[in-house]
């Protein structure tokens, strides 16, 4: 039996609509992908002829590539640290009860009502105090404190969705706390420890308002360095890295989505 | 055996009557009181369960069963008395030295682990040797009918055989209690039966002392060797499935076991450990130990099961009534009868089938008989 014509025609808006929107959302990384091929030192579009000159060029540019490099230890050492000490306050925000919660809570949630412009401008202020001011630390301590809240709220859900009664049922076996910790509290919060450090990490990497403001020429990371490039030129470089950040990115979450599973990780399958 | 020398015997059998006292007594409570916040969970319980007792607390929710449970697996430290297993006092031992097992409602099978690694936990948390382990596991595994199924993750388990796993892994510590909290309830009805069944018997072969919570009375009636009924964090009565019924120690006992009727009678004098009430035109024997303190002549709450009612001729009859309604189940026919001034709500009497069919319509006025002694009355509701 056909569906009546409003129906189909319902069927055909909707998948219309859905198409239209996924296609906004990605046409932005379309065109910059297309144009990052371009063979002229424009960034025009559509490219008139094709070359990967842009490429090697993104690559071998020296400000790119310690950009690169600092922007791997800032993620690094900050994502690091973001997890254990987000994880450290989930734990206890989870388990215990005591006065002043809910505003420990909120502090540790404030970077994302604090605009990073703001929180960048701050630690500058302090840094020049403490004489900080062009040295990595302030810009770990920076990138820590806007990638927290997305670390803690990751480990916090996992440890609300983690069921107290299996730890409850280990050391009614004989697990003793620690190896409780370590055999069933730590494997089972794994995912939301890996997808918590995995969103600060690629966080981290990407910051650039507050990161414009801590980092100096020696400490600049790669998209404050991005920015200082495109300042002075306008030739498709820009459009090859940001290929190459796709690119990378895409292929992370894909291998965390392979070994870990992001269903996992978002509690879409829930262990009975 | 004559065969045997004598102090071989001896030998055996020495150690076991000297620990004896310590021995009979599996789990004991003393004044146990436990609080969560301003609210009393648990109301100063004392509690004897002897060696390889199968103990059931039965409650509705929120009566403090489970804290119970809890408190004697150490998950809960009480504010109050002291836990005994064994005969050591366990109060402020933690959960991982106290060598119970648990079986939770939804079995809290520790997902990332297979099977065989599940039941094997306990033992590797008590530092048991490799091979130790490998044949205590597949023994256990055998005994619960789960051998294939050791490396499957719990999640490609169906919900009998999670339950048999979270059995074998509480069985294979040989733990000195094993702690059942409404293990059964997440099954279907069939499998629900037959895993009593199972339980029953495995806890009677291997002599394991058991604390058994449910809130289904006629789980605990099937299962138990003793009830312990709770309500409001409180120990009402504990005792046999067939005392409870006949000998309830209070109105809350009564109403909760069995089905039974509320009467107005009269209390006609003490008898030794016996009272006499009057109900209508019959005199019943009650116990006399919920009376005491009552005037003689006062009125009471008689509490009556509705098998012990009959269709009586006129000159035998305590009282009378009108059939409100009469329902057939089969074996047997309920009858709820109106009767104004014996209750105040309508009175159930169970008729044989034979007896009962069609003869009793809406409306009928009935002569009804008490029969037995095994009545219960309670001073009045509101006294």
């Amino acid at each position: 039996m056909a569906k009546p014509l409003s129906h189909r025609m319902m069927g055909w808006a909707g998948r219309a609509a859905v198409v239209a929107i996924l296609g906004f959302i990605i046409l932005p990384a379309v065109v910059v992908a297309i144009a990052a091929f371009n063979d002229k030192a424009l960034l025009s579009f559509p490219p008139e002829q094709l070359s990967l000159r842009w490429f090697y060029k993104a690559m071998s540019y020296r400000d790119f590539q310690t950009g690169f490099q600092n922007g791997l230890i800032v993620m690094l050492f900050s994502s690091s640290i973001a997890l254990v000490v987000g994880s450290a306050f989930a734990f206890v925000l989870d388990r215990y009860e005591f006065r002043g919660k809910k505003l420990i809570e909120g502090l540790l949630l404030a970077p994302l009502v604090v605009p990073h412009f703001t929180v960048g401008l701050g630690l500058l202020i302090l840094a020049a105090q403490v004489s900080l001011t062009r040295t990595f630390t302030v810009v770990v301590v920076c990138h820590v404190i806007l990638v927290l809240p997305f670390v803690l709220r990751s480990v916090y859900i996992s440890l609300r969705n983690l069921d107290e009664r299996l730890e409850l049922a280990a050391a009614s076996l004989g697990g003793k706390p620690w190896s409780v910790m370590f055999t069933i509290t730590l494997p089972l919060l794994m995912p939301g420890l890996v997808s918590g450090w995995l969103f600060a990490a690629i966080l981290s990497f990407n910051e650039f308002t507050a990161s414009l403001f801590v980092t100096a020429q020696r400490t600049q990371t790669l998209p404050v360095a991005m920015y200082n490039y495109v300042r002075e030129y306008a030739d498709p470089t820009m459009a090859a890295l940001s290929v190459i950040f796709i690119v990378v990115t895409a292929a992370l979450l894909t291998l965390a989505n392979a070994y870990l599973g992001l269903g996992k990780v978002l509690n879409v399958e829930q262990a009975r | 055996m004559s065969s045997r020398p004598a102090e071989l015997v001896a030998e055996k059998v020495q150690p076991i009557r000297n620990a004896e006292p310590a021995r009979d007594v599996a789990v004991q409570l003393d004044g146990v009181s436990k609080r969560f916040g301003t609210s009393v969970a648990l109301d100063d319980a004392w509690l004897k369960i002897g060696r390889g007792e199968f103990m059931i607390l039965l409650g509705p929710s929120g009566c403090g069963k489970t804290t119970l449970l809890n408190l004697v697996a150490g998950f809960l430290l009480p504010d109050a008395g002291e836990i005994f297993i064994d005969g050591s006092l366990v109060t402020d031992v933690p959960a991982f030295a106290r060598k119970t097992g648990i079986v939770f409602q939804n079995y809290a099978l520790f997902p990332h682990m297979t099977v065989a690694n599940n039941v094997a936990y306990g033992l590797k948390a008590r530092g048991v040797g490799k091979e130790e382990i490998r044949t205590r596991v597949a023994q256990t595994l055998a005994m619960m009918k789960l051998t294939g199924l050791e490396d499957r993750k719990p999640r490609q388990l169906s919900g009998g055989q999670q339950q048999r796993v979270a059995l074998a892994r509480a069985l294979v510590i040989r733990p000195k209690v094993l702690l059942l909290d409404e293990p059964f309830s997440a099954l279907d009805k069939n499998l629900r039966a037959s895993m009593q069944v199972e339980v029953k018997e495995i806890q009677r072969n291997l002599g394991v002392t058991t604390i058994f919570v449910t809130h289904d009375q006629s789980e605990a009636l099937s299962l138990s060797d003793r009830i312990a009924v709770m309500s409001g964090g409180q120990i009402r009565q504990i005792d046999t499935p067939e005392q409870l019924y006949r000998r309830p120690a209070d109105r809350f006992v009564a109403s909760f076991i069995g089905e039974g009727s509320w009467l107005r009678a009269t209390l006609d004098r003490f008898n030794g450990d016996d009272a006499v009430v009057t109900v209508g035109k019959t005199a019943i024997t009650v116990p006399a130990a919920p009376l005491a303190g009552v005037a003689i002549g006062a009125d009471v709450d008689l509490f009556i099961r509705p098998e012990h009612l009959h269709v009586a001729s006129a000159a035998e009859a305590a009282f009378e009534g009108a059939v409100a309604a009469s329902i057939y189940q089969g074996g047997h026919v309920d009858l709820y009868v109106d009767t104004p001034q014996i209750s105040s709500a309508r009175v159930l009497m169970r008729l044989g089938a034979k007896d009962a069919r069609g003869s009793w319509n809406d409306g009928a006025k009935i002569a009804i008989g008490v029969s037995g002694n095994d009545a219960v009355a309670f001073p009045p509701a509101s006294a």
